[in-house]
């Protein structure tokens, strides 16, 4: 048993303060990105979600340079971008994309030259890389308050506003016909949308953040109907990646090539993605499974018509 | 256009010389009508004849330029209960995690803040609107994943459950197969006799609707007859309205409004002719078969 254990964490795991903070801090960011998730997805709005977190490494390069924490660097720009989004489109779909990939583009590359600029300064190329692919260990316990904090605001709105958010994701005419204001309503989600972009950019970066929010949702798509039930199964989904993907990185520290550990970030995905594969292949089998029943007549049974070549 | 005849008839919806200007273009020119409890009656027009605009006052969602529009004798506030609405067309993803029972439970109560408190009642009610309809059977599905007319069905469920004396709906019959939309017109007419209250549905073919349809509201150029289609499906009227002639054929108990000389259906221009007065068409009840 005990060597089970081993086998799985590494010595040192339990002692680890970096480990404590990466567990504390990722569990925080998965509940609050799947729960916002469920809802980006329902209101088809993965992609504002990448932009909101994409642009945010502007704020985040931009705090590193001034010498502060990259969440509020991330939090700032995600306000920010949140307000212009808001102003730029709600009225032509198609005016909208090009505006946000014009304003996403030239974002980042002003950002290409602050984390330059940082890079210069620090004489590594280490916040690049924390800044695009985020560091779990590498949070600082200081954040980890003001990250629960957040995370707490951003619970507490999206249990506010559960109902007209749901509702008008079905039909924003529908929800303007009961006075639900659709627009403010809108702005409100963008800001947590913000809000739960610049959490889960500390945890796994700008770049990669966006797999945090939408493949949590997408696999609790799979397994549930209800809404609220979905929230909970995608927050559930995305302690136990973050968590994984912590477990296997310290691991790695033991690993080719150099043993010096391979990025968390990657197997905090790689675990997210194959949760979904799963998910995914299982409710296929599953649906198959209820045809056949209705049908009387498994797969199985029916013997494929063969082609034999001449 | 008279104030006392409203509170006499008890009218769920009055609109008394509705006007509305949207970019510098009149869009309604002195709309006045009204329906009672029970009333089934259709917003007949081409597209762009201003339909949607009508319907967008009722729900108060647009400020009318000049007339007044009474839901249950009183003005519109911003929350209005007394007005149930079904849109057109939802576009939901199959995936989305919402049964069509949630969508239901929406309309008792989706526009309040703060996390929804289960209770045995709220199931009930749900449970109860969703039988009104016949959509027992897939309370328990994804709404993406229902057919046209299903969702049809839970939409009307959700706009219903809270009880308003008016329900209007945005061309019901639009995206649905001929069987489905007889289902739905059927369903209609049923729910307005049964709960006394007044459906206004909008549509560009009146045919289907005229087993069912006891009160017509015609609508081109952003003016308005209304009446029985007795009243006002006539080439007298509709010539009136359209402000030039047109003919109304009735052909196999269906009835088909033509341009004087063009022999099409959808061939009725709408430009506004301001100056000539709407038809107005007063009586109530005539025989309201065609």
């Amino acid at each position: 048993m005990g060597g089970v254990v081993n086998a799985v964490f590494a010595p040192g795991f339990f002692h680890s303060d970096p480990v404590r903070t990466a567990l504390i801090a990722g569990a925080i960011v998965a509940l609050v990105s799947g729960a916002v998730g469920v809802i980006t997805v329902l209101r088809g709005q993965s992609f504002a979600g990448h932009a909101l977190s994409a642009l945010g490494t502007l704020g985040g390069s931009a705090a590193f340079l001034v010498g502060v924490s990259p969440l509020w660097g991330f939090l700032t720009s995600g306000v920010v971008v949140a307000g212009a989004m808001e102003a730029v489109g709600t009225q032509r779909r198609r005016g909208r994309d090009v505006a946000t990939g014009l304003v996403l583009s030239t974002a980042l590359g002003l950002s290409a030259l602050l984390l330059y600029f940082d890079t210069i300064a620090n004489s590594t190329t280490g916040v690049t890389i924390t800044i695009l692919f985020g560091s779990l260990f590498a949070i600082s316990g200081i954040t980890v308050p003001a990250m629960i904090l957040l995370s707490l605001v951003c619970l507490a709105v999206l249990a506010l506003l559960y109902r007209p958010l749901l509702l008008s994701s079905v039909s924003a005419e529908l929800a303007a016909a009961r006075g639900i204001p659709v627009r403010a309503l809108g702005l409100a989600f963008l800001l947590l949308m913000a809000l739960s972009a610049a959490l889960s950019s500390v945890a796994v970066g700008t770049i990669l953040s966006t797999a945090l929010l939408i493949g949590p949702a997408a696999t609790a798509l799979r397994l549930t109907r209800r809404p609220a039930m979905a929230m909970a199964v995608a927050g559930a989904i995305g302690v136990i990646s973050t968590w994984a993907g912590i477990v296997l990185a310290y691991d790695s520290y033991h690993w080719a090539p150099a043993g010096k550990g391979w990025p968390v970030s990657f197997f905090v995905v790689a675990v997210i993605f194959t949760l979904y594969l799963v998910a995914d292949l299982g409710t296929r089998l599953q649906a198959a499974r209820a045809r056949d029943r209705r049908t009387g007549s498994p797969a199985a049974a029916q013997p494929l018509a063969t082609v034999r070549s001449s | 256009m008279s104030g006392d005849e409203t509170t006499l008839r008890g009218d769920v919806l009055a609109l008394e010389g509705v006007s509305v200007w949207l970019g510098g273009r009149q869009i309604l020119d002195e709309v006045s009508f009204t329906l009672a409890p029970g009333d089934f009656a259709g917003l007949i027009g081409s597209n762009g004849a201003g339909k949607t605009t009508i319907l967008r006052i009722i729900m108060g969602l647009q400020e009318p330029a000049e007339g007044k529009v009474l839901v249950d004798g009183r003005r519109l506030g911003r929350r209005n209960r007394s007005v149930g609405y079904v849109p057109q067309k939802v576009l939901i993803d199959p995936d989305a995690p919402l049964r069509a029972r949630d969508l239901v439970a929406l309309g008792l109560d989706g526009e309040r803040v703060g996390p929804r408190i289960p209770s045995r009642r709220r199931r009930q009610l749900v449970d109860e609107m969703l039988e009104a309809v016949d959509a027992a059977r897939f309370a328990d599905a994804r709404v993406g994943n229902l057919s046209g007319g299903e969702q049809q069905r839970v939409l009307i469920a959700h706009a219903l459950i809270s009880r308003p004396r008016l329900l209007l709906m945005d061309e019901p019959l639009a995206n649905l197969d001929i069987r489905s939309g007889q289902e739905i017109v059927d369903l209609l007419a049923r729910i307005a006799c049964e709960q006394h209250i007044a459906v206004l549905l909008s549509a560009h073919d009146m045919n289907p609707l005229l087993p069912v349809m006891d009160r017509v509201v015609y609508v081109a150029g952003g003016r308005v007859a209304a009446g029985t289609t007795n009243e006002v499906v006539r080439t007298e009227v509709l010539s009136k309205l359209y402000g030039h002639p047109v003919n109304v054929l009735r052909v196999d108990g269906r009835v088909l409004v033509v341009s004087g000389s063009d022999v099409s259906l959808e061939a009725v221009p709408r430009q506004p002719q301001p100056g000539r007065p709407a038809a107005e068409a007063t009586g109530r009840r005539g025989g309201g078969d065609v």
